[in-house]
C-alpha cells in the first residue's frame, strides 16, 4: 500500500501542514550552522560560536552552591525524599501554594521591592512559549490580532499565532528614535487594522526589549496605557528580561505604572507573561508564568493550564530556592553585575574594530549595528552579509529581517550564554574579519574610512581608541569583505 | 472613572465557553470531597475520594530506588554537576537518555513483546497535553474524532477545548459487556456523514478508563480494519498499560501492527504517559508516539508548548533505564493492584454489589443500576448525590463518563492505603444494610425474591445475606428504600 506526499498532507491537520511553527525563519539557519559544526575550545576551536541564543549562563556557581547547602529543596536527596510521595501525586492545576508564593515573591524583589505580586493570580504554563500561547487563546478569537512593535522575537509568531489563528500586526519601529514605540505608530497600526477589517484584541509589548536590550521609559509606557484603555484592547507584557536590567536606567514594570495615581487604567486589561528561563538560567525547566490583573483571565488561564503545568518537582525546587530572601536578593545583584560586565567588554570589543549597538541597558544581547556594511539596505543584502558572518567570521548571529526589523543591517549578538574565553575568540574573530583589507587600497582609504567612521559612531564611543596603529596598512591579514562592502 | 466588573466581551470565545469541561458532576463530588476531606485521625468521618485514578501503591519501591540510585536527581552532591547542562537543555527532542527511557519502559510494560523507536518519542504536557496535542495534528476545527462510551470525562476538554474538535461517541451497552462493536462504529460514523460532519480518527483507551478491561485481540483488529477501510486515524491512549493485573495479557496496538496486518502505519498514534503506570502524574510526562513520520515531525515543534523539564527528564531517564528495577516494579505493581482489586469487589459483593470483570486499571465499574428509581440520568444522579452525601464517598457517576446505561459509578480503589479501604468498604456496608433492615416483612420476602431472581448476577450471595435482611436494626429509613418500592 503505498501513499504519496499529497495523501500525507490530506491525513494531517491545516494547523499541522502550515508553516506556522515559523521554523522556516532565518533566525534558525544558524542554528542549524551551529548544530553541524559547534564550537569547542579544545575539540572544535574552528566551529561555529553560538551568539544567537539568549541563554544565561553567568550564575549557575551560585545555583549550585545553593543546590548543595539545601538537600530538602529536592525530593531525590535522603534529607527530602521523604516528600517525594506527595510531591509527585499532587497534579492540582493550582500549583504548590509554596510555588506560587515563591514566583511571587521574586517577582517583586526583581522589581526592587516596589511592587507585589499575588500569588493567587500566578498562573502556570509550558514556559513563556506555552503563556504567549495561553494567554492568545484567552483574549483573542482566530482572525483577531494582536499589535507587536518590531523588532520582536521570532518564536512570537509561533507561540501566539501557529495553533490559535491569531494574527500579529507590526507597529514598525525605527533606529532614527532609537526604536522607541511612538502613539503615532500604534494608531497607524491600529487604523491599517480596522480598514483591513481585522480585530485588534491587544498589543503586546517586550519590556525589557528583546532584541533591543533597552527598558521603556515611563512615558512610553503611560502613552501604552493610555492608548489601549481608550480602545479598549489587553495589553500584555512580556517581562521575561526583568531582572537582566544591568544599568542604568532602571527597570519600570507595568505592575508599577497601574498602581499610579494619575494613571486612569482599567485593570481587566492588564497580563504580565513571566519566566525563569532568562533572569534565572533554567530554560530547561519550562517553568512560565501569567500574572493578569482580570480575574476572569485568571479563572479560565488555570483551567487551561493543565496543558502545560510546572512539573511538581521543579515546582518543589524553585520553591524553596526563591523563599530564600537572601539567596534571591543576592543573587539579582551577582547577575545583574555580571551581565553588565559582559556587556561591556563586548559592546568595547566591538567598538574597537568600528562596530556600534544599540545603547542597552538590560537583555543577554546586543542590537549591533551593520547598516553600513550592507552593500544596499536591503534585506537580501542583510542576508548575504549574515551568510559571511556565519560561513566566514564563524559566529552564529541572528539577523534582523528574523526580527522583522524594517530596517537591513541590524543583528542581536548574544553574550551571556558563553565563557569569558569564549567571547575572546569571538571578538578576535570579529576583529581579525573587519581589519582583513586590500593592503593596496588601505593607506589612502583608511583616511576616508575612519572619517565615515567617526560619522557613524553614536557619543557613546571612546574615540581615542581608533589609534593610527589600529589602521596599520602592514597588516598581514588579507582583503575582507567587510572592507569591499565600504567601497 | 469606574470600570464594570463584566468582561465577558473581553475574553475570547473559548475562554467564555464551557469546553473546560469542569461543569461536570465528575468534579462536583471533588468539590464535596474538597471541602470535608477523609483522615482516619483528623476528620474519620469526613469523604472519602474514590473519584480519582491514581496509583500510590508503589511509592515505597520507587523511594527505595531514589535513595540508591543519588546521580538521578542534579540536586544530591553526586548529582549537582549535572545541574547547569540540565537547567540549560531546552532542545525539543529532550534528552535522548529520556526518549531512550521511555521507549524501553514502554517495550517492557508490554512484556518485551514490541519495542519502541526513542525517536518518536513526542513530549507533551501529560497525557493531557498529548490528547490536545494530537488533536491539532490530526484534526481541522469542526472535524470529529468517534470515541467508543463510557469514556474518560477530561477527553472533552483535552480533544476539543481549544481545537474546536468534535467528539462523536460510539454507544457501548453491558449487554455485551461494553464491546466496542463494527456495528456500533459504523452506525456512529454514519450517523457523522449524515450531518456532514467529517471523521478523521477513532480513538480509543486500552486498557479501558472507567472499564478497567482490556480490548481482546479480535476487537482490536476489527478497529484496524474498520480505520483502515475509512481512510481515518486510530489513538489508542495507552496510559494504563502497566496496570493490568491478571494473566490475561495486554495486547497493545503496537503489537497488532506487528503481526500479520494489512494496515497503513500513518493511521497510528500511541499516546501514553506516566501518571498512571508510574503514579507520577505531578512529573507531567506525557507522551505522544507516532508512526507517522510527518505527526511526529509536526507533533515535535507543537511540543514547544508543554516540553517536560529537563530536570524531571533525568530523573525519569536514570529510572527507566534500570531495567532491574523497571522489570520489579511493574511485577509488584500488577500484583498490589491485583491484591487491592480483589479485596474491593469481594466486598462489594458481600453486600450484593456487582462490578464488570475487569483486570486493569486503578477502579472498578461498579453496577447500580438495580438502586435506581427508574432508569435514567436524574435518578442515577440523586442516587450518587446519596452515596456522596450519606455514605460520604466520592464516586464517579456513569454519565460523567457518557455512558448510554444509567447506574454504572466507577470507583477507584488504588489511591487509598488498606485502613481507608476498609473504612469505605465498612461504610457501603452499613449503607446497604440500613437500608434493608427497614424493610417491612412482607416487603422482604418480596424484596429478597425480587433480589435473587432479578437482579443478582451469577456471582456467588454474600454469606451475611440473612443477616443485613435483619428487621431489628436500629438505623433509620433510607431514602434508598423508596426506590425500592
Amino acid at each position: 500500500m503505498g501513499f504519496s506526499l499529497s495523501d500525507q498532507h490530506q491525513l494531517l491537520s491545516k494547523i499541522a501542514n502550515n508553516d506556522g511553527h515559523g521554523e522556516n525563519s532565518s533566525y534558525f539557519d544558524g542554528w542549524k550552522a551551529y548544530d553541524s559544526n559547534p564550537f569547542h575550545p579544545i575539540q572544535n576551536p574552528n566551529g561555529v560560536i553560538q551568539m544567537g541564543l539568549a541563554e544565561n549562563q553567568l550564575c549557575f556557581d551560585l545555583i549550585q552552591e545553593w543546590i548543595k547547602r539545601n538537600p530538602k529543596a529536592s525530593i531525590c536527596t535522603a534529607e527530602g525524599v521523604g516528600e517525594f510521595k506527595d510531591i509527585a501525586i499532587f497534579q492540582d492545576y493550582h500549583g504548590l501554594p509554596d510555588f506560587r508564593n515563591a514566583v511571587a515573591n521574586f517577582m517583586g524583589r526583581v522589581r526592587g521591592g516596589r511592587v507585589t505580586f499575588d500569588p493567587d493570580r500566578i498562573v502556570m504554563s509550558g514556559g513563556a512559549t506555552g503563556a504567549h500561547e495561553l494567554i492568545s487563546f484567552c483574549l483573542a478569537d482566530p482572525g483577531d490580532a494582536f499589535l507587536v512593535p518590531t523588532p520582536y522575537y521570532p518564536g512570537f509568531d509561533r507561540d501566539l499565532r501557529w495553533r490559535t489563528g491569531v494574527q500579529l500586526l507590526p507597529v514598525i519601529c525605527e533606529s532614527s528614535n532609537d526604536f522607541k514605540i511612538t502613539k503615532a505608530a500604534l494608531e497607524a497600526a491600529y487604523e491599517k487594522a480596522q480598514e483591513a477589517n481585522i480585530k485588534v484584541k491587544g498589543l503586546l509589548i517586550t519590556n525589557p526589549s528583546n532584541p533591543l536590550g533597552t527598558t521603556l521609559d515611563r512615558e512610553t509606557l503611560k502613552s501604552l496605557v493610555s492608548f489601549i484603555n481608550e480602545k479598549s484592547i489587553h495589553l500584555i507584557c512580556d517581562e521575561i528580561y526583568a531582572a537582566t536590567v544591568f544599568s542604568q536606567p532602571k527597570f519600570i514594570s507595568i505592575s508599577e505604572i497601574i498602581l499610579e495615581e494619575d494613571m486612569e487604567c482599567n485593570p481587566n486589561l492588564i497580563h504580565i507573561v513571566y519566566s525563569l528561563s532568562k533572569d534565572m538560567g533554567f530554560p530547561g525547566f519550562r517553568v512560565g508564568i501569567v500574572y493578569s490583573y482580570n480575574d476572569e483571565v485568571v479563572k479560565i488561564a488555570r483551567k487551561m493550564s493543565s496543558f502545560g503545568l510546572v512539573s511538581t518537582q521543579t515546582q518543589h525546587l524553585i520553591a524553596s530556592m526563591l523563599l530564600d530572601d537572601d539567596f534571591v536578593e543576592s543573587f539579582i545583584g551577582e547577575s545583574a553585575k555580571r551581565l553588565e560586565t559582559r556587556h561591556k567588554v563586548f559592546t568595547w570589543g566591538l567598538s574597537q574594530v568600528g562596530i556600534g549597538c544599540l545603547k542597552s541597558n538590560a537583555g543577554l544581547f546586543v542590537w549591533m549595528d551593520l547598516r553600513r556594511l550592507l552593500k544596499e539596505s536591503t534585506v537580501e543584502a542583510e542576508m548575504e552579509l549574515w551568510r559571511a558572518i556565519i560561513k566566514d567570521v564563524k559566529l552564529n548571529v541572528s539577523p534582523g529581517s528574523s526580527f522583522h526589523c524594517l530596517e537591513p543591517g541590524w543583528f542581536r549578538v548574544c553574550f551571556a550564554n558563553m565563557d569569558d574565553e569564549t567571547m575572546e575568540v569571538a571578538l578576535r574573530r570579529i576583529r581579525a574579519f573587519v581589519f582583513q583589507g586590500k593592503e593596496v587600497e588601505a593607506p589612502v582609504k583608511n583616511k576616508r574610512w575612519r572619517n565615515n567612521l567617526r560619522l557613524s559612531f553614536s557619543l557613546k564611543f571612546d574615540e581615542g581608541v581608533m589609534t593610527p596603529r589600529m589602521m596599520s596598512p602592514h597588516s598581514p591579514i588579507p582583503h575582507s569583505p567587510l572592507v569591499r562592502a565600504r567601497t | 472613572m469606574g470600570f464594570t466588573s463584566s468582561n465577558q466581551h473581553l475574553l475570547s470565545k473559548i475562554a467564555t465557553s464551557l469546553g473546560h469541561g469542569e461543569e461536570s458532576p465528575y468534579f462536583d463530588g471533588w468539590k464535596a470531597y474538597d471541602k470535608d476531606p477523609f483522615n482516619p485521625t483528623q476528620n474519620p468521618n469526613g469523604v472519602i475520594q474514590m473519584g480519582l485514578a491514581e496509583n500510590p501503591l508503589c511509592f515505597d519501591l520507587i523511594q527505595e530506588w531514589i535513595k540508591k540510585n543519588p546521580k538521578a536527581s542534579i540536586c544530591t552532591a553526586e548529582g549537582v554537576d549535572e545541574f547547569k547542562d540540565i537547567a540549560i537543555f531546552q532542545d525539543y527532542h529532550g534528552l535522548p537518555e529520556f526518549r531512550n527511557a521511555v521507549a524501553k519502559f514502554m517495550g517492557r510494560a508490554r512484556g518485551g513483546r514490541v519495542t519502541f523507536d526513542p525517536d518518536r518519542i513526542v513530549m507533551s504536557g501529560g497525557a493531557t497535553g498529548a490528547n490536545e496535542l494530537i488533536a491539532f495534528c490530526l484534526a481541522d476545527p469542526g472535524d470529529a474524532f468517534l470515541v467508543p462510551s463510557p469514556y474518560y470525562p477530561a477527553f472533552d476538554r483535552d480533544l476539543k477545548w481549544r481545537t474546536g474538535v468534535q467528539l462523536v461517541p460510539v454507544p457501548c451497552h453491558s449487554s455485551n459487556d461494553f464491546k466496542i462493536t463494527k456495528a456500533a462504529l459504523e452506525t456512529a460514523y454514519e450517523k457523522a456523514q449524515e450531518a456532514n460532519i467529517k471523521v478523521k480518527g477513532l480513538i480509543i483507551t486500552n486498557p479501558s478508563n472507567p472499564l478497567g478491561t482490556i480490548l481482546d485481540r479480535e476487537t482490536l483488529r476489527t478497529l484496524v480494519s474498520f480505520i483502515n477501510e475509512k481512510n481515518i486515524h486510530l489513538i489508542c491512549d495507552e496510559i494504563y498499560a502497566a496496570t493490568v493485573f491478571t494473566d490475561s495479557n495486554f495486547v497493545s496496538i503496537a503489537e497488532i501492527l506487528s503481526e500479520d496486518i494489512a494496515c497503513n502505519r500513518d493511521l497510528i498514534h500511541i499516546v501514553y504517559s506516566l501518571s498512571k503506570d508510574m503514579g507520577l502524574p505531578g512529573f507531567r510526562v506525557g507522551i505522544v508516539y507516532s508512526y507517522n513520520d510527518e505527526v511526529v515531525n509536526s507533533g515535535r515543534k507543537m511540543s514547544s508548548y508543554g516540553l517536560v523539564s529537563t530536570q524531571t527528564q533525568h530523573l525519569i531517564a536514570s529510572m527507566l533505564l534500570d531495567e532491574e528495577f523497571t522489570e520489579r516494579f511493574i511485577i509488584e505493581s500488577a500484583k498490589r493492584l491485583a491484591t487491592r482489586h480483589g479485596v474491593f469487589t469481594r466486598g462489594l459483593a458481600k453486600v450484593n454489589i456487582d462490578c464488570l470483570n475487569s483486570n486493569a486499571g486503578l477502579f472498578c465499574w461498579m453496577d447500580l443500576h438495580r438502586l435506581l428509581k427508574e432508569s435514567t440520568v436524574e435518578a442515577e444522579l440523586a442516587l450518587w448525590r446519596l452515596i456522596i452525601h450519606e455514605v460520604k464517598l466520592n464516586v464517579s457517576p456513569g454519565s460523567s463518563f457518557h455512558c448510554s446505561e444509567p447506574g454504572w459509578f466507577r470507583v477507584c480503589f488504588a489511591n487509598m492505603d488498606e485502613e481507608t479501604m476498609e473504612v469505605a468498604l465498612q461504610r457501603i456496608h452499613t449503607f446497604v444494610h440500613q437500608k434493608e433492615t427497614v424493610v417491612p416483612t412482607k416487603n422482604k420476602k418480596l424484596w429478597r425474591s425480587n433480589l435473587r431472581t432479578l437482579s443478582f448476577s451469577s456471582r456467588r450471595l454474600g454469606l451475611d445475606e440473612v443477616a443485613l435482611m435483619s428487621p431489628h436494626s436500629p438505623i433509620p429509613h433510607s431514602p434508598l428504600l423508596h426506590a425500592r418500592t
